[in-house]
């Protein structure tokens, strides 16, 4: 496999555009200008690009959504890497910002946005300086402006840095955000692609999913298509992180065992440990134990196995750390991060976390474990975005997958502080009619 | 007779629990013939405005401006940014505490976010959280807060230091951190991010090292 968005990532100077363009930046972009846009919508179609961000929809068939009447449209790049675990996105804009700037201009040539914003997150300065520069130099080379070489085509790039709400990765909060709001989501439908910035059909896309646009155009979406596994075309920048000796962005091919990315390029746990459980695509992905480790790594294997490939950030979790404390300090984020709008979200990630404090605390019985997972079941799907959910699905699968570690915990946690054992189950009689 | 004891709420929404005064008249947006503003940070904030097709986009990045030029969000700064964004100070404060990164108190300079999320945490985050705070003691020139994921787990524990991201860190390192930026000098310039290779490309050579 020869990298794509890691393709000489280190090369010094390699995020100005004299280097970039010597290494055959931008001639995807000319031979984008080239051709109609329908042929690029389907270029993308076939190469199969699934989205990058976490929801994994296919780009080609997002950016068909995107009418073709002549109105104002956006395109907004998600920036807003927030994701517990991810950081893929960081190395990518602070190394290869241009090839992110290639992507967009080459997807909104596509859908005929004329005006486009990166919304990066706040704590990233050292990558918006970075971008801020090189948005500079692609607009002193001609790349963005008014006529862009001779095509009619013109856009204008604006980045805005966010100020650290994790809700603002969401597309329809980060729109809010955008508008200068609090970033609450919005109801969907309508969807962005009708109806998003400033009510006007907008495509938004992950950095990773436009920083894979001109390679694509370069090589062909047919030949894109051929890397990777069924439904899992291409290549994926994984995160790794957690307990393990070498964390850090690696570029795979989707379908390569999750066992080759955690040992083979992580290195693993340190010696003596072993994974007791790891999340496959970021902190909002339900937890997978040692026994999924030889899993393909791409988004069918993953599903199939109960749980997604999310953002690609994979957490390692070593049999050293006890699992309450890793669901305690899920739900304590994504009760800070809820944006309070719709109940089940606002309620239920309070709720959690006081519930299993009293795990912590030894006042809880087992009985505590059956709301818990109660209250996640009621969480998943009753909210107008999935914040709440992504702390449900890796809550609930903690409770339902190490139940007999949480019994335990909370039996050693009333011993310690004198509480005397939980009521011990009480056999249920048999009715016999 | 004694207070209740109240469940804490997970809304974000400062005030939720307070009483309000229907009989006031709401705070307009500010008057600019009465309102001064440093020249400075209208011409930072009129520059935004004029990158956005509508002025409201600029409310973010004006908050930027105004909490650079101010030190915090303080109620000034928000009426100053009302002022000039044409938005009442109500609109304005809602978005300030709405976002972690907008400091609605009075805080020290040096403004130092150590991560202590899960990637961090199980590498020592919240230990680092403790050390750094030991080490700055009572020190009202630093500002340090336990933070959500800032993106950085390669090189957990981390944290970043007035926007600098530096890590691994050691609890040696806090101390360190601490005399550093009281003598005005660069936090733990060896641990910056910007020299991190890249785990992939250091640990494989060329394009095809599976």
């Amino acid at each position: 496999m020869s990298a794509i968005l890691f393709d000489r990532i280190d090369e010094p100077g390699l995020a100005t555009i004299d280097v970039y363009t010597r290494r055959g930046g931008y001639s995807a972009l000319k031979k984008a200008l080239a051709m109609p846009r329908e042929a690029i919508i389907e270029e993308l179609k076939v190469s199969g690009l699934r989205g990058r961000g976490g929801a994994g929809f296919s780009m080609g068939t997002k950016a068909s959504f995107i009418p073709g009447a002549e109105i104002d449209k956006y395109l907004v790049c998600n920036a807003d890497e927030s994701e517990p675990g991810t950081f893929k996105d960081r190395e990518l804009m602070q190394k290869k910002p241009h090839q992110l700037i290639e992507g967009m201009i080459i997807s909104a040539y596509a859908v005929g946005a004329n005006r486009s914003f990166i919304y990066i997150r706040g704590e990233y300065v050292l990558q918006a300086e970075m971008l801020e520069r090189a948005i500079a130099e692609a607009k002193q080379a001609g790349h963005l402006g008014e006529n862009i070489h001779g095509s009619g085509f013109s856009l204008d790039l604006v980045l805005q840095r966010g100020a650290g709400a994790y809700i603002c990765g969401e597309e329809t909060g980060l729109l809010d955000s955008l508008e200068g709001k609090r970033g609450n989501p919005r109801l969907k439908p309508p969807f962005p692609a009708n109806e998003g910035l400033y009510k006007g059909p907008t495509l938004i896309n992950n950095v990773e999913t436009l920083a894979t646009v001109p390679p694509i155009i370069e090589m062909g979406g047919a030949e894109y298509a051929k890397l990777g596994v069924e439904n899992s075309a291409g290549t994926k920048l994984v995160s790794v992180s957690g307990n393990v000796q070498r964390p850090g962005n690696y570029e795979i091919e989707l379908g390569i065992s999750s066992r080759e990315i955690i040992f083979g390029l992580a290195g693993g746990p340190e010696a003596g440990r072993s994974v007791k459980l790891w999340f496959p695509g970021g902190s909002s992905s339900p937890v997978l134990t040692a026994d999924d480790l030889d899993l393909p790594y791409d988004f069918d294997s993953l599903a199939k196995a109960g749980s997604m490939l999310g953002s690609g950030a994979i957490i390692v979790v070593d049999d050293s750390v006890r699992v309450v404390d890793v669901a305690l300090k899920l739900a304590s984020f994504y009760r800070h991060e809820s944006c309070g709008k719709c109940t089940p979200c606002r309620e239920g990630t309070n709720w959690t976390v006081n519930m299993l404090e009293r795990v912590q605390s030894g006042e809880a019985t087992p009985m505590d474990l059956d709301i818990i997972a109660s209250v996640q079941e009621q969480i998943i799907g009753n909210c107008l975005c999935v914040l709440g959910d992504a702390m449900a699905m890796p809550v609930g699968s903690l409770v339902a997958k190490f139940r007999p570690e949480f019994e335990a915990h909370i039996e050693a946690a009333r011993e310690r502080n004198g509480l005397g054992a939980s009521q011990p189950a009480v056999e249920q009689p048999v009715l016999t009619i | 007779m004694s207070e209740v004891t109240r469940f804490t709420h997970g809304s974000r929404i400062p005030g939720w629990d307070q009483s309000t005064d229907p009989s006031k008249p709401a705070a307009a947006i500010p008057d600019p013939a009465t309102t001064t503003v440093p020249e400075e940070l209208r011409a930072a904030i009129e520059a935004e405005i004029a990158k956005y097709p509508e002025r409201r986009s600029a409310l973010i990045p004006a908050l930027h401006h105004a909490q650079e030029h101010h030190g915090w969000c303080s109620p000034e700064a928000i009426e100053q940014v009302a002022c000039v964004m044409r938005l009442t100070p109500g609109e304005v404060a809602a978005v300030v505490t709405f976002y972690d990164m907008f400091e609605s108190k009075p805080v020290g300079k040096n403004t130092i976010y150590v991560c202590t999320n899960i990637s961090c945490s199980l590498n020592g985050g919240d230990r680092i959280l403790a050390a750094m705070r030991d080490a700055a003691g009572d020190d009202p020139d630093f500002n340090i807060r336990g933070f959500e994921c800032l993106g950085a787990c390669d090189m957990a524990p981390m944290a970043s230091i007035n926007g600098e991201y530096v890590g691994p860190l050691t609890d040696e390192d806090c101390n360190q951190v601490i005399a550093q930026l009281t003598a005005g000098e660069t936090p733990l310039p060896a641990k910056q991010l910007s020299l991190r290779p890249c785990a992939d490309a250091a640990g494989r050579t060329g394009g095809d090292g599976q």
